[in-house]
């Protein structure tokens, strides 16, 4: 390769790689604050689907804490809890709980709980289980999920909190075992975060509503 | 006009990169679960062929031999990040469902092989048709495909094209009398289809060639 043409080796490479940098961050510059939006709609959007249909109508404000409890929540790291208040005061809160135990990877699950400790509604927003058969728990492929709604510890008692071939109260899915239970063990979990929790992380709401900075909403 | 019908028969029919070269087999393979996924799929896949057909050709005589691989790949992985990003931006719930595969459009092996076999040595005009007809070709595929695999496997057709095309597009959607068998939708069914679909094309082509008179042509080149 003689000097001249690995100078215009180099030149034609660099010249490349710039307008490549340039048509990439454009395009990121442009799509960022749309694909941010996108994102907050969606989450919003699904913590009003695991809440009482009844709170549709009202001016929530949803503030954002954190909970971190690897045993009970599915992560060492915190998790979303979006507390919602209406006029000052805590009616319900939504979990981003994760469900560790799912078939391919951990199940992604939104978790609504009224402040008397029901079930509002579950939702499985991200998950890799198999189509046609775990993937039933997604709420566009069947109404299996719609199960825990104004469910409660105390209803089914504690130990009945499983998957019927477990003997416990609640439906499985054929031809999956692992997803049901995992999602189950989940939802009993954060139920049980939450009614050992519940002042604490309203108050932590207080708090951070009080400091004015509100979730994403 | 003849040129340019040539090359649309080219990249439909006589070269069509998946049923005849084979390329682009994963994001093929992979998506093809429904219409609407194919069609988003099809479609990105086709900008980005065009795309780059058109820019390689534009420097093909600037181009060194000894860097035009990365080159192309360079070239190809910017186009491409731009379309997941745009799509991301304005398709977002299509994205959330193709996930991962729009970023592998890098890795078809069909934009890369036009760029070095057609973009880098014809004018500009003639390279962005072959990459646009080819586009149309892959994307042809994926739509059949998905509708295949629908069909089988969900027992529907075009469920979920409102996730396109707006609102309207709910209504398009045809429940067919029967439900669904499953394997269509898991990966086998993707290799049943598409093997269905080669069957059909090279039974197609030996039957022309039976009528011309001639001996059958080989089918097919085998590619990655």
């Amino acid at each position: 390769m003689t000097e001249g043409s690995l100078w215009r080796t180099l030149s034609l490479v660099g010249l490349i790689a710039v307008a490549a940098a340039a048509l990439v961050t454009a395009s990121y510059e442009w799509s960022k604050d749309r694909i941010a939006a996108n994102e907050r709609a969606r989450l919003l959007q699904s913590i009003y689907d695991v809440l009482d249909p009844a709170l549709a109508d009202e001016e929530l404000q949803p503030v954002l804490v954190s909970a971190t409890d690897e045993a009970l929540l599915g992560s060492e790291d915190p998790i979303d809890v979006f507390i919602a208040i209406d006029d000052g005061r805590p009616v319900a809160a939504v979990f981003a709980t994760i469900a560790p135990d799912g078939y391919n990877a951990p199940i992604r699950l939104l978790v609504g709980i009224s402040v008397e400790e029901r079930i509002t509604g579950v939702r499985a927003v991200r998950h890799r289980e198999t189509p046609g058969l775990g993937d039933l728990i997604d709420v566009m492929k069947s109404d299996w999920i719609r199960q825990f709604d104004g469910r409660s510890l105390h209803d089914p008692e504690a130990a009945l909190w499983a998957v019927d071939k477990d003997e416990g109260a609640f439906d499985s899915l054929t031809g999956a075992t692992v997803t049901p239970r995992a999602v189950v063990k989940a939802v009993k979990n954060t139920l049980l975060y939450f009614s050992a929790h519940k002042q604490e992380l309203f108050e932590a709401a207080a708090r951070a509503a009080a400091e004015g900075d509100g979730a994403g909403a | 006009m003849s040129e340019l019908k040539s090359l649309l028969v080219q990249g439909l029919w006589r070269d069509n990169p998946a049923l005849v070269q084979l390329l682009g087999l994963c994001p093929l393979l992979a998506v093809t679960t429904t219409v609407v996924n194919g069609l988003t799929l099809g479609v990105a896949t086709a900008v980005v062929l065009l795309a780059t057909n058109t820019l390689v050709s534009l420097m093909r005589r600037s181009l060194v031999p000894a860097v035009r691989i990365p080159l192309f790949v360079l070239i190809i992985a910017s186009l491409v990040t731009s379309v997941d990003l745009l799509t991301n931006a304005l398709l977002f719930e299509l994205h959330e469902i193709l996930g991962i595969f729009i970023p592998l459009i890098i890795t078809n092996c069909a934009i890369l092989a036009q760029a070095e076999t057609v973009a880098s040595r014809q004018p500009v005009g003639r390279a962005a048709f072959a990459g646009f007809s080819a586009g149309l070709g892959f994307c042809g595929v994926l739509v059949v495909l998905g509708a295949l695999r629908e069909v089988f496997g969900a027992g529907t057709l075009f469920a979920g094209m409102s996730l396109l095309f707006g609102d309207i597009a709910a209504a398009w959607r045809i429940d067919l009398p029967f439900d669904g068998m499953l394997a269509a939708v898991l990966p086998p069914g993707a290799f049943f289809g598409l093997a269905v679909l080669l069957a059909l094309r090279n039974w197609a082509r030996e039957r022309r060639a039976a009528a011309r008179g001639g001996a059958a042509l080989p089918v097919g080149d085998a590619g990655a």
